[in-house]
């Protein structure tokens, strides 16, 4: 599974990167967790709010931090 | 009923004296952070409700590809509900600018978003009353109209760094959220602006209190009154470096407006407060060129200090 966390380096990016590295240890799932800051690949996915969380290339959020609880049920 | 709980907390409970300096100033400051708190909970909640109808992905569909004037003011309008962050503000950007909306419009957005601050209309609203609330968000959205129909006239599509023109956004298919998840959106969104805020608003508070109670009635009448015509610049300038600070200042500034500080002086010094942030401008920086922030900031701060003259004149 691939996640990624895209965000141009601001508190918000951090937090949502810190809640998806828990998810991912607390399901236990193998997932690769990636920090996307490249404007490009962040407009490439259509987001113009950040930090977004895009998993296995689907947008999940944009513009605000999902709870721990909320992404361990996405990445089941 | 805030009024008597305030009073019976300070006069009563604590034991001080109405009437005294220290009475009124901790009576102030008791019924001032009440009214606030009390305001910042319900209001916050209900702009974030509001605000998760309004997710920036949408407002670009809404402006498609309007043209000046009618795509100004739409704009301006938007740029109150859409959420904002300034680490958004390069994709938000860039979206705009890529789906053909024309330069004026896309900065008519740019500064009434941050301009028409939820907390300064808040704290105006609970320390001044709605009118003055209404002014200050009314005059953010004419601010951003007219800046913004100014900066489309004087062509400077050039100023933006050209990769932005080479950028291509995908159309991104979002579910809609529940009401559950919009409340869920609002609470954590309240919690999280009360928590960055409210030590700010107990010092502005509490500085206001004592101000109220301790600073003699002419003391701001003398140098920042009518009788100083430079006041309203002095004030705009003072305000630009003070960014994101509204929560603690208008407190402060109610006090001095009881004090003899004209109200349009006054409006003006907290617009610049929220509307110029510096971090915003570093930001903006990575799409365009520095003098297109520079002419951005000389508008906006003109066109405020012009309302403030305005409203010296009229209110």
């Amino acid at each position: 599974m691939k996640i990624e966390i895209l965000g141009m380096g601001c508190s918000n990016c951090n937090k949502l990167y810190q809640n998806v590295l828990e998810a991912v240890k607390q399901s236990g799932r193998e997932a690769e967790v990636t920090k996307v800051e490249d404007i490009k690949t962040i407009t490439g996915y259509g987001v113009m709010s950040t930090p977004a969380l895009v998993i296995d290339g689907v947008v999940k959020t944009t513009g605000k931090v999902p709870k721990v609880e909320e992404i361990k049920g996405w990445i089941k | 009923m805030l009024k008597y709980l305030a009073d019976s907390l300070v006069y009563t409970l604590i034991g001080a004296h109405p009437g005294t300096r220290l009475g009124e100033a901790l009576d102030f400051f008791f019924y001032d952070t009440m009214k606030v708190f009390l305001l910042l909970g319900v209001i916050i909640f209900g702009v974030a409700v509001i605000r998760s109808f309004f997710p920036p992905e949408r407002s670009r569909k809404l402006l498609g590809n309007r043209r000046e004037y009618a795509g100004n003011f739409l704009a301006a309008c938007l740029g109150i509900v859409t959420p904002f962050c300034s680490c958004s503000a390069v994709p938000m950007f860039i979206g705009f600018v890529e789906s053909g909306l024309p330069l004026g419009v896309t900065f008519s957005f740019l500064i009434s978003s941050p301009t028409v601050n939820e907390v300064a209309m808040i704290m105006l609203w609970g320390l001044f009353g709605w009118r003055i609330a209404l002014i200050y968000v009314s005059t953010g959205v004419i601010i951003a109209f007219f800046s913004g129909i100014v900066i489309g006239k004087l062509k400077l599509e050039h100023l933006v760094e050209d990769y932005v023109y080479r950028m291509r956004m995908r159309e991104t298919a979002m579910a809609a959220p529940t009401w559950a998840e919009r409340f869920a959106y609002a609470r954590d969104y309240t919690k999280d602006i009360i928590g960055r805020v409210w030590l700010f608003v107990l010092i502005g508070i509490g500085l206001g209190g004592w101000i109220h109670g301790y600073v003699p009635m002419d003391f701001v009448l003398k140098y920042a009154g009518p009788g100083n015509p430079f006041a309203v610049i002095v004030a705009v300038l003072i305000g630009i470096p003070l960014y994101s600070n509204a929560a603690g200042t208008i407190p402060i500034v109610q006090a001095l407006v009881e004090k003899g500080l004209p109200m349009g002086t006054a409006l003006a010094f907290m617009m610049s407060i929220v509307a110029i942030s510096t971090p915003e401008m570093i930001i903006l920086r990575k799409v365009i060129k520095p003098k297109l922030i520079a002419i951005f900031a000389g508008i906006v701060s003109m066109a405020i200090i012009i309302v403030g003259y305005l409203f010296n004149a009229i209110l």
